[in-house]
């Protein structure tokens, strides 16, 4: 029984560990999505954020300033794409294809250039990095049996953005339903023509939805490369974006089903990851493969309508253009 | 007299006035010179056929588009009208034909989309559930406000349309064709609504073309006839007649010579029809006639009556819902019949779609390519497996030199050709395999005067060889011009038939515009 | 006012050439930039980058080999694309196909070349196909966006096989994740064997008969495209939907058959990884020549012979970019991946940025030229 308590504890800490980023790039892939702008590129500015976040903390030994670098660099990457595809009608999935594939070039090409390493960045010391924060009386509490550990194991002793994150999903669910920018940014997504003859800039919404987007993305890629890990590695996204965005389309562009749809993800990555080649009753050995494909499989079987049909935003994709 | 009024007060100047509006779209001039004056507290109609760019001159004073020339005066002040939130502040309401409502919203939420008073959305939801109260009871305009748009009949729509321009403090409500979506009832309850709001000093103004909503409702009229105001009356002191007339206009007619027709065996019979459209909205409704060889049947009306779904239901584009098609007596409606544009065309239907750009050509193909469009599979043009370049070539070159389209190369890109020879590219592809009967649509819109009387020319050239011809044109000129028979079309359903010999422009207008034909005047 | 009467005298030279002559110009300019960010000297690296390509010994033939990779994926994409989808499935495409290149190696591979080389060829479209069909049919008939759909089956295929490699096809008492070793038959001729046929000495190279294939594939898909009445019925549901289905036209029969199509032709590297050159299946045989595709149909503007040069010239920074690693550092395979990004970036997303600039230089320029004659 205690041990199988524990075995609970430890994947439950792991699932938190591993949906952090997914539901920062899925919450930032909502804000695109929901102001009428596809990105597929969330694995694409995660990733630069990762890098930039890796590379100036190891140049400055501060991890905030590497939190800020990846904010910048992810938001710069949302404003390209934003101008390519809010202010040039340009294809959006074109631009985020583009997006994915320039900084897998180009962080390691950087990387190499500046660190000499084969395009990772150098070890994180301590100070460079995000350390797990111990919460007021976990380790007093530790011994105490059951609640002491769930409170020493799972909801204690995480880094300050798992803590960030599980913050994040109420204050957008808070901002999407209740403010004047949430309201603004849902219609804006499902009838911009309403939101033009309102007198409120189409295009200025869009760029602000994206600018958010590219935040959101920049912490996730933050979390990799200084959270995480302690430096940035080479693909190290290594597909997290695109898990989120099938958990956005799963969750049906809404926070808190997003959300779940990464704790979804996430738990069976950890049970996964637990049971390697345990030979379960009935079941027998779940492949790891399996549990790899399981979001896109579902994913696919939502956008097909085979579960609860899974809508987008009314003008996703569709550039709005006033004039005739 | 009560003495107060004869005091020599300050003129009120009016609520609205335009002043030379013009306005180009590429090289369509939609607004030409448009000068009118909208007095406050009144009801004031502005009529016209589609395109006489009623909408557009709407759309200027709301800001939506800007003018290039001209000037917009509001309650006698110059006003910049730079976009809609300048003409919100101004007072200017508008509700547009199609409905600007976030469909997954709350009516409250559309209430207050752009007016927002803080950040944080619940004192404005409250205020404005406290207003729409306040509405309610004033005129009427009952919505449940915690209902989804999407959830609501299109009359309810309207009436949040409407307020959402009264939340905003519009003063000057603009409706744009505001009852074309309506059952009579709700066009009924629409016109109280309007009618309390002018009693409280609100001033609205009415885009139609029908007829008996002008006389219905409306104080004055403006009547507009391609881009320009073509006059100025009280309801009052007009008539429908008179009104059908300007809006019609007295355009010199170009007249096709023709003889008589001769009609034989009827070809298409349609019985009962009844159509849907993608929207899952009845547009058909109960159509029923013959279109006999060598005649031309016109089919007239104001767009957006059925006569689209009409035609893509017979040349098998569209499913039918109910009632029957009969080719030369044959029962294409029949449980296990083949339907299908392809199908049609073996058994000698052809059809000229009356969107050549949307759906009888593509652009960014070669003459050569558009020229076999539904053809492509036939044998002259392809083999088992390649298709014949040079015959394809030869024959679409062949077939654009008798059609007279310049130039006559079918190795152009469709798009660089004008519209006129665009037109006849498609014509010829239909007429060619030489049909029984000829499905055609709007068959000189957006074409010059030369291409349209050749095309004229050639619909009533094949009338007297014997072909069956239905036409579906707005333009009057056209259907009286070279149909033998007219049909009118209102609402989905057939509201007359007339023989070409005893129509007149006036009779036609008023019937377009919904009237019944008078018994008598059928003989 | 006039603009659009204007704009049908701007030649098709201008649109079609100098436009995105410039846009690809733009990209280049930025890598050459990029490298004399990190320190290096672009001229030198172009060189290089040449010298790599063609120069050296089996440098032609490695370039070759690359060519023929991303001529399929190229293809693939602007098949799919000619019907007014976009696929960007190609990678995983190329994967599966793998599967049924490997399936006929590993248990037909003693039949004779004459029969097992077609079969070969075969399985790799048909797998390649399948795994392109089912977003197809999922487009056609449920609605779910292509886009969306081909990306999870990238993912999707990439789990499969390393499940197949690892736990099914691997070779019993191997430790990395690959199968056996097919029977010969099944190997595709290297170019040097054929070579050497003749009496023509050439160096060892992974270029083999697939290039040839894929030759043959460009001048099938340019017959299909414009030559067939089905490349017909494609172009018209890619260009004009409504259109088709005026003419009678089925969309969602077009758009199955397309996508089928583009997943049999991205099989293609299938043929030219695993029958020509690995002949055994192994763990990311495709290594990320799925997403070249796409810069290169867009490149090559979905025309084959465009697409034969936008391949041969990603084959050019792939060969040569491995090259140039070797003589500077800090220059590797990676900066073709960002040469790549920006190509797709600035000949795709933001294709239309510029034209208006260059059109209105243009008609200023016309307009300066012809003032003085009259």
């Amino acid at each position: 029984m205690l041990e199988f308590l524990s075995l609970f504890v430890l994947i439950i800490d792991a699932t938190l560990r591993v949906s952090t980023p997914l539901i920062l790039a899925a919450l930032a892939g909502l804000f695109a999505e929901r102001s009428g702008v596809f990105d597929i590129a969330l694995e694409g500015k995660m990733l630069g954020g990762a890098f930039a976040a890796g590379a100036v903390a190891a140049a400055t030994g501060s991890a905030w300033l590497g939190l800020g670098a990846a904010v910048l660099a992810s938001v710069a990457l949302a404003m390209v794409h934003a101008y390519a595809c809010v202010t040039h009608q340009g294809n959006q999935i074109i631009s985020g294809m583009a997006m994915n594939i320039l900084i897998a070039g180009l962080a390691p090409t950087l990387g190499l250039a500046w660190f000499s390493l084969g395009g990772q960045t150098p070890a994180l010391g301590d100070g460079a990095r995000f350390r797990p924060i111990t919460l007021p009386f976990a380790d007093a509490l530790a011994d105490v049996p059951i609640l002491g550990e769930i409170y020493s194991e799972i909801i204690s002793g995480h880094n300050i953005f798992v803590y960030i994150t599980l913050a994040a999903v109420p204050i957008t669910a808070w901002f999407l339903y209740r403010s004047r920018f949430g309201l603004r940014l849902r219609a804006v997504g499902e009838n911009p023509e309403a939101v033009d003859t309102a007198g409120i800039n189409v295009y200025w919404m869009r760029y602000q939805a994206l600018i958010v987007t590219g935040i959101l993305c920049g912490v996730a890629g933050a979390y990799l490369s200084t959270g995480q890990n302690a430096a940035f590695i080479r693909n190290m996204t290594a597909g997290q974006g695109f898990i989120a965005l099938a958990a956005l389309i799963f969750g049906k562009w809404r926070p808190v089903p997003t959300m779940l749809a990464c704790f979804m993800f996430a738990f069976a990555d950890a049970v996964q990851a637990r049971l390697q080649g345990v030979d379960l009753p009935i079941v027998g050995v779940i492949p790891v493969q399996f549990v790899d494909a399981l979001p896109f499989v579902l994913t696919v079987v939502v956008l097909a309508g085979f579960i609860g049909k899974s809508v987008a935003p009314k003008s996703g994709g569709i550039p709005y253009v006033k004039e005739r | 007299m009560n003495a107060a009024r004869e005091v020599p007060a300050v003129p009120v100047p009016p609520a609205l006035e335009l002043r030379g509006i013009e306005k180009w779209f590429g090289n369509v001039h939609a607004n030409t010179d448009v000068s009118c004056k909208i007095e406050r507290g009144t009801i004031h109609g502005i009529i016209g056929e589609n395109g006489a760019g009623k909408s557009t001159l709407m759309s200027i004073v709301y800001g939506y588009y800007q003018a290039d020339a001209g000037e917009i005066l509001i309650n006698g002040e110059p006003a910049d009208i730079r976009g809609p939130e300048v003409a919100i502040a101004h007072g200017i309401g508008m509700v547009h034909q199609h409905f600007m409502l976030v469909n997954t919203f709350t009516v409250l939420e559309n209430v207050i989309l752009g007016v927002e008073d803080d950040f944080v959305l619940t004192r404005s939801l409250e205020k404005a559930r406290t207003e729409l109260n306040r509405l309610e009871r004033e005129y009427s305009l009952e919505v449940d406000p915690d209902a989804l748009i999407e959830d609501l009949p299109v009359g309810l729509q309207q009436r949040v349309e409407i307020l959402k321009a009264l939340y905003r403090g519009a003063e000057i409500l603009i409706l744009d064709e505001p009852t074309s979506v309506l059952t009579p009832q709700e066009v009924d309850q629409l016109f109280r609504i309007l009618r309390a709001l002018r009693d409280q000093g609100n001033t609205i103004i009415l885009i139609t073309h029908k007829l008996r909503e002008i006389m219905a409702l409306t104080d004055h009229v403006t009547i507009m006839r391609q881009g320009a105001v073509v006059g100025h009356v009280e309801t009052a002191e007009t008539s429908r007649e008179q009104l059908a007339e300007m809006m019609v206009g007295r355009s010199v007619l170009l007249r096709v010579e023709k003889k008589k027709a001769e009609p034989g065996a009827a070809v298409l019979e349609v019985e009962n029809l009844h159509v849907r459209d993608g929207l899952n909205v009845r547009r058909v409704n109960g159509v029923s006639f013959q279109v006999r060889e060598g005649e031309i049947l016109g089919i007239a009306g104001v767009a957006g009556n059925g006569q689209s779904e009409l035609l893509e239901a017979l040349a098998g584009i569209r499913a039918v819902e109910s009632g029957r098609i009969l080719l030369r007596g044959e029962d294409l409606t029949r449980p296990g019949a083949v339907r299908t544009p392809k199908s049609m065309r073996q058994l000698g239907l052809a059809h000229v779609p009356e969107e050549r750009l949307k759906m009888g050509l593509v652009e960014s193909f070669l003459a050569s390519e558009s020229g076999i469009l539904g053809h492509h599979h036939e044998e002259k043009y392809t083999g088992r497996i390649l298709t014949r370049g040079r015959a394809i070539l030869d024959d679409v070159a062949r077939q654009m030199k008798a059609f007279d389209v310049r130039p006559p190369d079918p190795s152009l890109l469709t798009s660089k050709f004008s519209g006129g020879n665009q037109q006849k590219i498609v014509l010829v592809r239909e007429i060619d395999p030489n049909p029984d009967i000829l499905l055609v649509g709007q068959p000189t819109r957006g074409v010059d005067i030369g291409a349209i009387e050749f095309i004229h020319r050639r619909l009533i050239e094949m009338r007297d060889e014997g072909k069956a011809i239905l036409l579906v044109s707005v333009e009057l000129d056209e259907i009286l011009s070279l149909s033998d028979r007219i049909l009118v079309m209102f609402n989905g359903e057939i509201v007359g038939e007339l023989p070409q010999a005893s129509a007149t422009e006036t009779q036609l207008g008023l019937m377009m515009a919904g009237e019944r034909l008078p018994a008598e005047a059928a003989k | 006012m006039n603009q659009s009467a204007r704009r049908e005298d701007i030649p098709g030279w201008l649109t079609h050439i100098v436009v995105p002559g410039f846009n690809l110009l733009l990209a280049f300019v930025l890598s050459g930039i990029l490298i004399a960010v990190i320190g290096e000297n672009p001229f030198r690296a172009l060189s290089l980058l040449i010298k790599g390509a063609f120069i050296y010994g089996d440098s032609l033939g490695f370039t070759l080999y690359y060519t023929t990779n991303f001529m399929f994926t190229g293809l693939a994409v602007s098949i799919a694309f000619h019907c007014g989808l976009f696929n960007i499935g190609g990678e995983g495409q190329a994967y599966v196909s793998g599967l049924g290149v490997a399936l006929v190696g590993l248990y037909l591979g003693h039949l004779p070349v004459l029969i097992v080389i077609p079969l070969g060829i075969m399985a790799a479209a048909l797998f390649g196909g399948i795994w392109g069909v089912i977003p197809g049919y999922l487009q056609a008939k449920r609605g779910s966006h292509v886009v969306i759909t081909t990306i999870m089956f990238n993912f999707i295929a990439a789990a499969l096989m390393t499940y197949l490699l690892v736990e099914v096809l691997i070779k019993p008492g191997q430790q990395s994740p690959e199968s056996r070793e097919f029977a010969p038959n099944i190997w595709l001729p290297y170019a040097h064997d054929v070579m050497n046929w003749f009496g023509i000495n050439m160096l060892s190279t992974p270029l083999n008969l697939s290039f040839i294939f894929a030759i043959i594939v460009s001048v099938l898909t340019w017959g299909l495209i414009w030559h067939t009445r089905w490349g017909y019925e494609m172009r018209t549901v890619g260009q004009n939907p409504t259109a088709a289905v005026y003419a009678g036209i089925s969309t969602s029969r077009n758009i199955i058959l397309a996508m089928f199509l583009s997943g049999a032709v991205a099989g293609g590297v299938g043929i030219n990884e695993i029958m020509g050159i690995h002949h055994r299946l192994l763990l990311d045989f495709t290594s990320g020549f799925g997403f070249v595709g796409i810069a290169v149909a867009l490149m090559g503007r979905n025309h084959p012979f465009g697409i034969f040069l936008a391949a041969l010239l990603f084959g050019v920074l792939f060969q040569g970019g491995t090259e140039l690693s070797f003589d500077m550092p800090k220059v590797n395979r990676d900066m073709v991946v960002v040469i790549q990004g920006l190509v797709i970036l600035f000949s795709g997303a933001m294709e239309s940025v510029f034209r208006p600039h260059i059109i209105r230089l243009f008609v200023r320029t016309r307009t300066a030229i012809a003032a003085p004659a009259e």
